[in-house]
């Protein structure tokens, strides 16, 4: 369950973002505008030649005392970025991988309606719902 | 917590609300997506939500207890009221209003509006767009699973006065919870209820009065007949109180928020008396001129229309972009960026409805989903045009355009879903899409999360799609109820668990994603390790060696090996030997006799490959003697060389005991040969192996045996090896004295750099205390 989901574009703007309401937001606007620092850290660490290989899922970025932040970039260098509560220790690798593949689908599906353009901001509600079946349930 | 006293309306309502949000029945609520819009509902400010949450614990414990979750409604009762959220406020506080939750039947006036505003706050998308109708979307959503729970709690009390009320509880997101909710103890009453609009349609459709004013739709009298029931349903309440009044759709869009849950209702009649129209059905002339609108783009209608067209297309129809992108969504169900000519028909048909003031639904009604023509199929598709051509007398229901129709599809498909699931096999997919991948993947991914196997659907589906290649050429899609309840049912929930299957079958994009995905670089050569013994041994070269052994001759084997010093091992290999031997007597007469005797081992298989090879006797005998000499001379030796626990130390003294016999040949040819009973050696099939080096051995061993030196001559090889390790040793030794000497040097500069650095310091120093 994230608190924050933000998805990046290429340019490192932000194309979605959107986090649990009752926290500052502002707090978690600036830990994603952060983490792509280290985002684009582990990128360039790959090297050219991995590009290929590289695999999308980053891992945690960065932990804090309070969250953790876990990055996944496409191939598109779309970034997906998403902070996570520390105290929710049940949520292992496995499912952030899976939520970010879940993100990267509904992007997917996002990139492939026509009135879409490429870098606009998202709103669409499928992806809206995606993301708030993510979120951490809380009011 | 301490104890709270409730009142039996309050226990009852309380009840019912964790019923509601205990979509698991696991007596404790988790904060699940339920409980959240309860509390969303009650419009309250967020931190006094995240107050309560406090103080009835569920914070501390992590999920909502019965316990806590009456005393979160307590308490939002309580901030209702403007009290002061206080634990102690829990019981002295007398005579509390039930807490409110948006929507409720009970006092709708005041929610309604409050929980327009709220919703309108929403940060949903189209809030921006369309001002009401999202919002009351979402109302619909939150408030409709209060709606319900409120309606059975009044259901109760007022069962006759509106038994078209409690049809209103399912939530459109799940049908699963629908179904859940109908489960309940108190959901008893809905299946009453949802009989009665039945009977009422058809006086009600008389007592609506023109809320239809919004917009004419197109096509009079058909295209989405509000369900009646809603209307009915919405007769019965005041509908001043639900009426924002914003504009003529909006009246209908309000009436929306109860029309979600009549869909229900809607569902159920039509399924009890599949008469009902539906409100999403596309009419005979509707889909002729859709077809005909397809044609001007796209003449094959079993083609495609691409993304860019469709997009020119329903730009013309001037809605605003994030509409029409909304409507694509719907609309294109295998996202692949073009449509087909049911998906076309279903975008075209959702851009009419909305220029005519619908709502645009959450989910693709069921009736607009693309459905394979098929056999199995053809029941379904006549029965749709039967509701069709039912829709189509617009008699019944010109005035009331229903408002209800998006609302109530998004119901729909949920209920048709779930009856479908239960009522409908699945047909098996049939109709290969030209993104017959895409198809397939997308099914899987749907379904992935409801089908307990999702790996089998893939596994079914492109045996199917490729039978169904051959068949027809039409562009339809696999079975509608199959995709349409993955689909429609892996969108309603929320809380899907995760999708195995689209993990599985999502191959578009993600082949880098699985964890295991990247293979681990192969492992860097082992290094040849300075150790001496095991160079000695050369393992590498002999594993290595091993895949080509099969060749005599290929492998450049040393020569010298030089035998593992294990004494005190000789006794293990004694044991593997014997083993190997028994299959050796097989092929060699006099291998008993050398059987208990380790060097035998290696001499052994050249026994039997001479025997093999038809190689002269007096060769046996120097075999036979070899054994004696050996084990007089160093049966330990030989017996480490043998082998140790380790196969290779096995091989090694195979190895070594052949090297003997090379000896006298003084080549390496017979170094393939001991390689490949080594590497055989190691298999677990011994027999096997040893027949193999036998054979392999039988072309060299001949050469070999030829020369068989004497006994002192494999003595002598021994030694070979064991100076050719000394010398090996030696080497690194130098080496690694050179090393040695060179770090001792650099040492010795550093020191002499400190020293000097202290005299200079040393210097210094009196200065700075003068």
């Amino acid at each position: 369950m994230a608190v924050c989901i933000a998805v990046i574009a290429k340019e490192n703007y932000p194309l979605y973002i959107r986090s649990v309401p009752t926290e500052n937001e502002l707090k978690f606007h600036y830990t994603v505008h952060t983490s792509l620092d280290v985002v684009d850290e582990k990128i360039s660490a790959m090297g050219k030649a991995l590009v290929d290989q590289r695999e999308l899922y980053l891992g945690l970025l960065y932990p804090t005392e309070d969250y953790k932040v876990y990055g996944y970039v496409t191939n598109s260098k779309v970034k997906f970025v998403m902070v996570v509560d520390s105290s929710n220790t049940a949520l292992r690798d496995n499912e952030i991988r899976s939520m970010f593949r879940k993100l990267h689908n509904s992007y997917t599906d996002i990139m492939c309606n026509p009135f879409y353009n490429p870098g606009d901001c998202i709103h669409s509600r499928a992806f809206d719902n995606m993301v708030t079946s993510m979120m951490m349930q809380v009011c | 917590m301490e104890g709270l006293t409730l009142s039996e309306a309050e226990q009852r309502y309380y009840c019912d609300l964790f019923s509601y949000c205990d979509t698991e029945s696991t007596k404790k609520v988790a904060s699940n997506g339920r409980v959240l819009e309860l509390f969303r509902a009650a419009q309250l400010p967020a931190d006094v939500v995240m107050q309560i949450m406090e103080l009835c614990g569920a914070t501390r414990l992590g999920y909502f207890g019965r316990s806590q979750f009456y005393i979160a409604l307590k308490l939002v009762a309580v901030a209702q009221s403007g009290l002061p959220l206080r634990v102690e406020s829990l019981n002295t506080v007398k005579d509390l209003p039930l807490p409110r939750f948006v929507v409720s039947k009970n006092e709708q006036e005041s929610r309604h509006t409050a929980s327009y505003a709220s919703d309108a706050d929403n940060p949903a998308s189209y809030s921006g767009v369309i001002p009401p109708p999202p919002g009351r979307v979402q109302a619909k959503k939150g408030s409709v699973s209060h709606d319900a729970v409120q309606q059975r709690t009044s259901t109760d009390q007022q069962e006759s006065t509106s038994p078209v009320v409690s049809p209103q509880q399912s939530p459109p997101t799940s049908p699963h919870t629908w179904r859940k909710h109908n489960r309940h103890p108190s959901g008893g009453n809905n299946e009453r209820p949802l009989a009665g609009p039945g009977p009422f349609w058809a006086p009600f459709s008389e007592a609506q009065p023109g809320s239809s004013a919004a917009g004419d739709p197109i096509w009079s009298g058909h295209s989405p007949p509000p369900h009646q029931e809603n209307w009915v349903s919405f007769a019965d309440t005041p509908p001043t109180s639900t009426l924002l009044a914003m504009h003529p759709a909006s009246v209908q869009d309000q009436t929306t928020v109860r029309t979600v849950a009549s869909a229900t209702t809607a569902n159920e009649i039509r399924r009890q008396s599949s008469s009902y129209d539906d409100p999403w059905k596309i009419t005979d002339e509707q889909r002729q001129y859709y077809v005909n609108q397809f044609k001007t783009i796209q003449p094959d209608l079993n083609g495609f229309i691409p993304g860019s067209a469709a997009k020119e297309f329903f730009t013309k129809s001037k809605l605003p972009i994030l509409e029409l992108s909304h409507i694509w969504e719907l609309s294109d169900f295998d996202k692949d960026g073009a449509l087909t000519l049911d998906e076309f028909c279903a975008a075209f048909h959702l851009v009419v409805a909305r220029k005519n003031g619908y709502d645009l639904p959450e989910k693709l009604p069921e009736s607009l989903m693309p459905k394979l023509i098929d056999l199995e199929d053809s029941a379904e598709v006549g029965d749709q045009a039967g509701e069709v051509g039912y829709s189509s007398s617009p008699a019944e229901a010109p005035p009331s355009k229903s408002p209800s129709m998006p609302s109530l599809n998004q119901t729909w498909p949920e209920l048709n879903q779930s009856s479908e699931d239960t009522a409908i096999v699945h047909p098996v997919p049939i109709r290969m899409t030209p993104s017959k991948i895409h198809m397939q993947e997308m099914e899987l991914k749907r379904t992935g999360s409801d089908h307990a196997n999702p790996t089998s659907p893939l596994l079914v589906k492109p045996a199917d799609l490729s039978e169904e290649n051959k068949i027809s050429s039409s562009v339809k899609f696999v079975p509608g109820n199959t995709v349409a309840d993955g689909y429609s049912s892996s969108d309603s929930y929320t809380s899907d668990p995760e999708q195995i299957g689209s993990t599985v079958t999502r191959q578009r994009s993600h082949s880098g994603t699985s964890p295991d995905n990247a293979a681990p670089p192969p492992p860097p050569p082992r290094p040849h390790p300075s150790h001496s013994r095991s160079s000695s041994l050369d393992m590498n070269r002999s594993f290595t060696v091993t895949p080509g052994q099969q060749q005599a001759g290929v492998v450049a084997y040393p020569p010298a090996v030089p035998p593992r010093p294990q004494p005190s091992q000789g006794t293990g290999p004694h044991v593997h030997r014997p083993v190997d031997a028994e299959g050796l007597i097989a092929h060699t007469s006099t291998s008993p006799q050398q059987i208990p005797e380790q060097p035998n081992f290696a001499d052994f298989s050249q026994f039997e490959a001479f025997a093999a090879s038809g190689v002269n006797e007096e060769e046996e005998d120097e075999i036979e003697t070899h054994p004696d000499v050996l084990q007089a001379e160093k049966p330990s030796d030989s017996a480490s060389s043998l082998r140790a626990a380790k196969t290779e130390g096995r091989v090694e003294d195979k190895a070594a005991t052949s090297v003997p016999n090379n000896t006298g040949k003084g080549t390496t040819p017979l170094a393939p040969p001991p390689k490949p009973i080594r590497r055989r050696l190691k298999s677990e099939d011994e027999l096997r192996p040893e027949v193999e080096e036998h054979a392999q051995k039988t072309g060299v061993i001949a050469a070999v045996l030829a020369s068989q030196p004497s006994i002192p001559r494999s003595v002598g090889k021994d030694k070979k090896a064991i100076q050719a390790s000394i010398r090996r040793n030696k080497e690194t030794n130098t080496v690694l004295a050179r090393l040695n000497s060179e770090l001792q040097q650099q040492l010795k500069d550093v020191l002499e750099e400190r020293i000097s650095l202290e005299v200079q310091l040393e210097q210094l120093r009196p200065f700075s205390h003068l």
